[in-house]
């Protein structure tokens, strides 16, 4: 028999393991996080600071890498070259994306193999994507010879050879990656609109047209939201495509951050430069994911 | 079941330990996984296993060995270096500094290799003055690999000066054939580029240029007529060459597409894997040069371990390396020559030949000089500087002396 004031004890144990026990099974998960993520961040980050090139050494010397970094033309030409691809990238397969889900969600037959189709590209690895391409867009192999032969004979598509139009192909090949992914989001999402609304307008005699524009699309404001900030990290992190479409030429003209991170780190021994570039595509992701995350919370907070 | 696999797992652990005690044993980390490279290292692997040893094959295939130097950094740094690792130039410089090398000095004494290797290749094995790698091989950069019946065609002969290459060349095209078969990637861009600069500049502005990045050298005359030919060379080239592979430009050549390619003699395994006959069906003839000679070669260098039977695997490697046997077997896989002077050439092609006997003239003269496409001499981050200018105004209209000018600025920011 045990006394009331022994029972009451044993009861804390338990009732301290029951309220600690969330905390200790989610603990490991985020201590290897806190390692694994922000640790490493912030090792990459000091070793930027360094005078580091084939091996890691910790001899700090301030922010000579990065002064280093913004006087190369290669990075200047790999920073543009993220502009240009990651806008063009997410505005097109945001646009056709969404396109596709509206036409898809007319009640259409055969929608679902449609949709398969569509988002099949989203399963194929990037160095497929990208090895197709480029011989798909191979001046003597691909497109423009076959037109050529057809009889076409001025008949011209040279982008992937031509510095100055190289990475408008990668953002061809990427778009066509993701416009499927984009629709199956937007899809989903469509069917969550409610229809009772819809039909309320259409008995106000509010065209088909207007009640995408005026009713449905607003509402997939979330949608948008979380579609352009996928695309927009997918753009930065872009390095597979790439390398097999291009490899970052004719010359480096088609080569992104990432990239220009691979090189220097990998190929020339300049870890501390490397980690310079990664430390500036993290302040590029952050630019775009802090204001995300800041109205997420805000919106939670008066919500 | 259970009881099965623990005893399998006791009977391997005890094979394992009879075996390791009873070889030297050397674990080898390379990047030769394709073709007549996969082949040469099995010879070697065939000569240590012949020698009492116990060859630990670790290949690691991919990116021209980047995905091989991304594994010994990590090895390195994890305190479990491989024992003998593919090594060339200026790496092992790099790894000897940080002091990851074994000192090969006895048996470099024992042999007398001093005698034996080139004077490049001896200062490219050596770190002040101690051997730390073992030369096994050499390339040869500057080399016209031609379609004699392309020539023909127009009624040329392969070009003995740079002048006469932009005659014969604008013949080709004036006939309707790519003069030149190129791969624009950076490195087959340098590999011109570095061609060009021992032809117009001779091998003394080469190495002012490239081994001393001399500032006056690098903004030099010559070094804009060095440009002024890469221009004209681009003009050589079709238009669909940007980030073709370099032996797609080569079956360019076995076609008739086009008729010439410049680059190293691994062209050569090529076209003899096409069956096709040196002199006949396919000609080697040294880029246009005042004399000199770019090499690229392979070395094996052993990195410190505790391993006693790793040890004396490391040992037995090193004086089998250049063994006249070893050497000739696996260059003649390789489609180099041997990296030890005086080798019975026996069986040899005749490019080769050519190679050696060009070597051993060149080596008289003091006129053998490394490649930087190659990665024999400088640093990866001023081989960069290289690639970046000299791909850049491959591609682009830049003027030679914008080139020249950006060039020495690099040269200087990587440095």
């Amino acid at each position: 028999m045990s006394n009331p004031r022994q029972r009451k004890q044993q009861m804390s144990v338990l009732d301290r393991l029951q309220r600690y026990l969330p905390q200790l099974v989610v603990a490991p998960p985020f201590l290897l996080l806190v390692f694994f993520v922000y640790g490493f961040i912030a090792w990459t980050g000091i070793i930027s600071l360094t005078d580091s090139r084939m091996l890691p050494s910790f001899d700090i010397q301030g922010f000579q890498q990065y002064a280093r970094l913004f006087a190369m033309d290669r990075w200047d030409v790999a920073f543009h070259n993220l502009l240009i691809f990651g806008s063009l990238y997410v505005l097109f397969a945001l646009m056709i994306g969404c396109l596709l889900a509206v036409l898809l969600d007319q009640h259409i037959r055969a929608e679902g193999a449609l949709r398969t189709i569509y988002l099949y590209p989203m399963a194929i690895s990037f160095i497929v994507t990208g090895t197709a391409w480029k011989w798909i867009l191979n001046p003597s192999l691909g497109i423009e010879s076959y037109m050529q032969k057809l009889g076409w004979e001025s008949f011209q598509f040279d982008w992937i050879v031509n510095r100055d139009m190289a990475i408008y192909v990668v953002v061809i090949a990427a778009v066509w990656q993701a416009s499927g992914f984009v629709m199956a989001l937007f899809l989903s999402a469509l069917r969550t609109v409610d229809e009772d609304i819809i039909r309320a307008a259409h008995l106000d005699g509010a065209s088909t047209t207007r009640i995408y524009i005026g009713i449905i699309l607003p509402s997939l404001r979330p949608v948008f939201l979380s579609a352009f900030v996928i695309l927009a990290h997918l753009s930065i992190k872009s390095f597979d495509l790439v390398v097999a479409l291009t490899n970052g030429g004719p010359g480096y003209s088609s080569t992104l951050p990432a990239n220009f991170m691979y090189e220097m780190a990998f190929r020339r021994n300049q870890i501390g430069l490397g980690a310079a570039s990664a430390m500036m595509m993290l302040a590029t992701v952050a630019a775009i994911i802090v204001p995300y995350l800041y109205s997420e919370l805000r919106a939670k907070h008066h919500g | 079941m259970g009881s099965m696999r623990l005893g399998l797992a006791a009977l391997a652990v005890l094979f394992g330990s009879i075996t390791s005690h009873a070889a030297p044993t050397a674990e080898v980390l390379h990047f030769w996984t394709a073709g007549g490279e996969a082949r040469a290292a099995q010879s070697l692997k065939s000569a240590f296993e012949a020698r009492g040893g116990v060859w630990d094959d670790a290949p690691v295939a991919g990116g021209g060995g980047d995905a091989m130097a991304a594994v010994l950094r990590a090895r390195v740094l994890a305190g479990v270096p491989p024992s003998v690792a593919q090594l060339k130039g200026q790496n092992i410089r790099e790894w000897a500094e940080v002091g990851a090398l074994e000192d090969l000095n006895d048996i470099a004494e024992q042999q007398d290799w001093d005698a034996l290797l080139p004077e490049l290749l001896k200062r490219s094995a050596q770190f002040e003055g101690e051997y730390v790698a073992v030369p096994l091989n050499i390339h040869r950069v500057d080399w016209i690999w031609a379609n004699p019946k392309v020539l023909d065609q127009v009624g040329v002969l392969p070009p003995q000066t740079w002048e006469e290459f932009n005659e014969v060349a604008d013949k080709l095209l004036a006939a309707g054939i790519i003069p030149l078969a190129h791969g624009g990637q950076p490195w087959q861009d340098v590999t011109l580029f570095e061609v060009v600069l021992l032809g117009i500049g001779g091998p003394d502005f080469y190495r002012q240029v490239y081994v001393d990045l001399d500032p006056e050298a690098l903004q030099s005359e010559t070094m804009i007529k060095v440009f002024d030919q890469m221009r004209k060379l681009s003009t050589y080239v079709d238009p669909s060459s940007p980030g073709r592979e370099w032996n797609l430009a080569t079956a360019m050549v076995m076609r008739g597409d086009a008729a010439m390619q410049i680059m190293g003699d691994w062209a050569k395994a090529e076209f003899l894997t096409a069956g096709l006959k040196p002199g006949e069906d396919f000609i080697c003839v040294p880029s246009p040069s005042r004399g000199g000679y770019i090499i690229n070669s392979d070395s094996f260098a052993m990195f410190t371990v505790d391993d006693p039977e790793q040890q004396a695997g490391q040992q037995l490697m090193a004086s089998m390396l250049l063994d006249e046997d070893v050497q000739k077997e696996f260059n003649l896989l390789k489609g180099s020559i041997p990296a030890r002077l005086g080798v019975n050439l026996d069986g040899f092609d005749e490019c080769a030949l050519k190679s050696n006997e060009d070597l051993v003239h060149n080596e008289a003269r003091g006129t053998v000089v490394g490649s930087i496409a190659h990665e024999f001499v400088q640093s990866g981050a001023i081989r960069g500087a290289f690639l970046d200018v000299v791909t850049e105004h491959f591609n682009t209209d830049m003027s030679s002396q914008e080139a020249v000018r950006r060039l020495a600025e690099t040269v200087m920011l990587a440095d």
